[in-house]
């Protein structure tokens, strides 16, 4: 009796339970039973439970009681109870459990067994749950099966050699003269096996590729007889004769084709009678086509043989069964690095599938959209790209956003489209974006001086509309912080410009800080922008000084300790406010993964800035012959000496060094709020002489450079003008001599100083 | 390689689970229960590939799903598999279920889950197409089956018997015999 009707009655029984309660006490109950049954040594019924067990447990209950169950099962003559046996190992048992090291034995014993089906039990399940010391054991006995025994048995045992293989790589060698014997075989399903086996053999191992390279003639042969030969009923779908194996022999046909001209050469024919005479009206057809035109693409075949594969796959993205239009794409995907202007030639087709209902299609075609952009399409691509984002699926939003920004990045044609570009991304998708964006931002706004005013007038009327999506919310407040006298002044020639109260830009900062939709991060941008406004309106400091003092008192740590520190720079530092609040500097490019800049400069005393900026244009200046002297005083150095001066060292133009993190974090500046510079690398004072003093330090030091800071500084209660700066180096030993020259009260000075020994780090 | 194949009906209960690697029972049917998820937001005119899921592979590793009636097949694929191919799969394994199942429904796959899965051990094994070729995949099954039925044991005998005797080819019983005037009138026995 089959085991089946117990199980029916069980089944039943769960079935008519009305809730998952009572539903869950059936199957207690009967779990209960099946164990008990167990315990018992002998009874008929045996399979009946493990059967009702293996019900229990797809519907997802624990079924563990039941492991070695399966083992005294498939030790079992009976053949009902074997296979049960074996189906239970199967669903519950796997190479981490104890129990399955017990079966082993009886695997082995059943390999052997005078009952092909036995034999196919045993090799079924070592298929799917053998472990590596089970593989090790069993493979001489899978290689004998594979070579001599029935097609039935010799199909199982080449997938089950794959599995072998997987598991254990080195016995690839073991199985590949069988597998090369078993393509003379005539029956399918063995053929199939064969296939699947060499192609695991030469994914794994170049050696053996090489080897079975000689095949390609045969699998070419195999492939003819079944594209040419009439009508076959028995391996016949759909008109095409057994596109299963087809499909197999196409794909180990690319993997031997791949790069290697001869074998490429032998499949050509081949390629082209299949890709011609294939009926594509029919899935199977399609399946054997597009196969096909992968391995044409993927080896070295001749150009007109390119040519009509993309063709095919033009048609495919044309066709309306939407399958076909998925594959078509994904397919394009793999080669659009390789051919990319064939595939730019269904840019358009493909960025209408944008439009499609289908998510997968969409997913697809946002791929590959992103994947054709150039610099020559990217205005209408970039448009196209911005509509599917308002209209994306909430999973493609951040890939579509992320996408758009680098194509923006590599291809802008102009900086004022980059920054329109990114600022339509963050009020349609504000939300998905990643952290990186709003510092990049910032220093691509920073680095357009020209667009300031535009930028600012932009963001700041998309502040008063929507202040949910946070990334543009603290740009914008960075932005109306650093540039609110431009935009305060109301003109703006790229834009219509907007009468803009100081009030009004004050309100709106003030109701970021207090909305209830604002980060914490985003408040703190609010606050800084507050703060630094002060310095660039007139008439409302002591509105801005109330809110600075109120949040004083805030519960968010953050917030509390910025309002603080800023209220000291109200209080005792008002002298040093406008100084400290200055417009940021020009954000060196970092490389993508920094956020920050880092730290380079060390804050120094206080230097009256505009005279020290006109050293910097100064120094280009100096006639050559100049900079020859100098170096010829550095004599004594074997080295040939560079021809540039001034290598490394800087005039610093700011009084404030900042670190170039955007997002105003001014409480590095402000340090322990003592105006004594904060020195955080050893410095060496180098020249000291009436009033100007020369110190300098030795930084971050990397594989490639060292960077040196020299600052100079002035101590005299005039002014100090013309102030010029000269420095040379020899290429290896780091020294270095420094001519200075200024004018000072009317005269000139002109001193030169040798630095031999520089400070450690 | 494939690496699950899951049916289920159209409200998520799972009819036939079968996983080519190891996961834990509370994580398939975290999975069971995911993939209905994705596989019943899909509207029934768009393509039958889906990407997602991601617990049960990541990137490399896309749904293939094909609705009938009130059951939902789906096969969990890598990238070595030719996803056309496997949606043929499927229709061979639903074919090859019609023939051995006879107009194969829902009721049949819940009450012979076993069953299933032996038919299902011919076509896929160890996560790789094993045989497409819905005959021969149909032949080695009944040849199975025959097996198992033969040897029943001692419980199969009154079943094997009323069987037998139901196959069992009687004569037609002659309700009166006339032998001249005598007549015998035969008791009605009630048919076997």
């Amino acid at each position: 009796m089959s085991p089946s009707v117990p199980l029916q009655e069980m089944i039943r029984a769960i079935r008519s339970a009305r809730t998952q309660c009572e539903e869950r006490g059936v199957i207690q109950r009967e779990c209960a039973a099946i164990r008990a049954q167990f315990r018992q040594a002998d009874n008929g019924g045996r399979s009946h439970n493990l059967a009702k067990l293996l019900y229990v447990h797809m519907l997802g209950y624990p079924a563990h009681f039941g492991q070695m169950e399966c083992v005294r099962m498939i030790a079992s003559p009976r053949y009902s109870e074997k296979r049960v046996g074996y189906l239970g190992a199967m669903m519950l048992l796997d190479e981490k459990q104890d129990a399955s090291l017990l079966i082993t034995n009886s695997i082995k014993n059943d390999l052997s067994h005078s009952n092909q089906y036995v034999q196919s039990l045993a090799l079924c399940t070592l298929a799917c749950m053998g472990s590596a010391e089970m593989c090790r054991d069993l493979a001489p006995e899978i290689d004998r099966l594979l070579r001599a025994s029935n097609s039935y048995i010799k199909k199982k045992a080449a997938l089950c050699a794959v599995h072998i293989v997987r598991k254990v790589h080195e016995l690839g060698e073991l199985f590949a003269p069988a597998a090369r014997s078993l393509l003379a075989e005539k029956n399918h399903g063995v053929l199939h096996g064969a296939v699947v086996l060499i192609t695991e053999l030469c994914e794994r191992n170049p050696e053996t590729l090489e080897r079975f390279r000689k095949t390609v003639p045969d699998l070419v042969q195999i492939m003819k007889g079944l594209v040419i030969s009439g009508y076959s009923p028995e391996h016949d779908v759909a008109g095409v004769s057994d596109p299963f194996l087809q499909v197999r022999i196409l794909r180990l046909l690319r993997i031997l084709g791949r790069n290697n001209e001869a074998a490429s050469d032998a499949m050509n024919d081949l390629l082209a009678q299949v890709a011609t005479n294939t009926d594509s009206t029919k899935t199977v057809g399609n399946a054997v086509l597009y196969e096909t035109v992968l391995t044409v693409l993927d080896i070295k075949s001749e150009s007109g043989l390119r040519v009509l594969a993309v063709n095919i796959l033009g048609r495919f993205l044309l066709n309306n069964d939407r399958n076909i239009r998925y594959i078509a794409m994904t397919s394009l995907q793999r080669i659009v690095g390789t051919d990319h202007n064939a595939v730019q030639r269904h840019r358009g087709t493909i960025v209408d599938c944008l439009k499609d209902q289908d998510a997968s299609v969409k997913r697809r075609a946002l791929e590959l959209s992103l994947a054709l952009v150039s610099a020559t399409n990217i205005r209408s691509m970039m448009k196209e790209l911005l509509l599917f984002l308002s209209s994306c699926p909430l999973e493609l939003r951040s890939q579509a956003a992320s996408g758009i920004f680098n194509a923006a990045e590599r291809y802008a044609p102009s900086q004022r489209w980059h920054i329109d570009t990114i600022l339509h991304v963050l009020t349609t998708a504000g939300g998905d974006v990643r952290d990186e964006t709003v510092p990049n931002l910032i220093q691509l706004i920073t680095n357009t001086s020209e667009l300031h005013c535009y930028t600012v007038h932009k963001l700041y009327r998309a502040l008063l509309s929507d202040i949910s999506q946070q990334s543009l919310v603290q740009v914008a407040c960075w932005c109306i912080g650093e540039y609110g006298d431009l935009l305060l002044r109301g003109e703006c020639q790229e834009t219509e410009p907007v009468q803009v109260t100081e009030d009004d830009v004050l309100d709106a900062l003030e109701t970021v800080l207090q909305s209830h939709m604002s980060a914490p991060a985003t408040r703190g941008f609010a606050l800084t922008a507050t703060m630094k406004l002060s310095t660039r309106i007139t008439d409302n400091v002591d509105r801005i000084r109330s809110i600075v003092s109120i949040y004083g008192s805030c519960i968010d740590v953050e917030l509390q300790q910025r309002a603080v520190e800023y209220n000291a720079l109200f209080k005792k530092y008002d002298h040093m406010r406008a100084a400290v609040l200055e417009r940021m500097p020009v954000i060196e490019k970092n490389s993508p993964g920094h956020t920050n800049g880092e730290s380079t400069r060390e804050a120094v005393k206080e230097v009256q800035p505009a005279k020290v900026k006109q050293a910097e244009t100064l120094l280009p200046q100096q006639p050559a012959n100049q900079v020859c002297d100098l170096l010829d005083l550095l004599g004594g150095s074997e080295e040939p000496l560079q021809s540039n001066p001034a290598v490394g060292s800087t005039v610093p133009v700011l009084p404030i060094s900042t670190s170039s993190t955007a997002g105003g974090d001014l409480l590095d500046l402000l340090g322990g709020l003592e105006p004594t510079p904060l020195t955080p690398a050893p410095t060496v004072t180098v020249y000291e002489k009436s009033g100007v003093t020369l110190t300098l330090s030795r930084e971050k030091q990397s594989d490639s450079g060292l960077t040196v800071t020299l600052t100079a500084s002035n101590s005299t209660d005039s002014d100090i003008s013309s102030f010029t700066l000269q420095a040379a180096v020899p290429k290896v030993n780091l020294k270095m001599r420094i001519r200075i020259s200024y004018t000072s009260q009317g005269s000139a000075f002109q001193d030169t100083v040798q630095v031999d020994s520089f400070p450690e780090h | 390689m494939i690496k699950a194949i899951l049916i289920f009906n159209n409200h998520g209960k799972p009819r036939l689970i079968r996983f080519y690697q190891y996961f834990a029972e509370d994580m398939q049917q975290q999975i069971i229960r995911e993939t209905f998820h994705l596989v019943s937001k899909r509207d029934d005119n768009v393509c039958n590939f889906l990407e997602g899921g991601s617990l049960i592979g990541g990137s490399d590793y896309k749904l293939i799903y094909r609705h009938y009636a009130t059951l939902y097949f789906v096969f969990c694929v890598d990238s070595s598999e030719s996803e056309l191919g496997i949606l043929d799969l499927i229709q061979v394994f639903v074919e090859t279920l019609d023939k051995c199942f006879e107009n194969v429904c829902e009721l049949d796959l819940i009450f012979h889950m076993d069953r299933v899965h032996y038919i299902l051990q011919e076509v896929v094994m160890g996560g790789m197409v094993l045989e497409t070729n819905m005959n021969e995949i149909v032949a080695q099954v009944e040849v199975q089956n025959r097996m198992e039925k033969s040897e029943g044991g001692l419980s199969a005998a009154p079943a094997r018997a009323v069987s037998a005797v139901k196959n069992m080819n009687l004569p037609e019983i002659p309700r009166n015999i006339n032998i001249g005037d005598i007549n015998i009138k035969v008791p009605s026995l009630s048919p076997f």
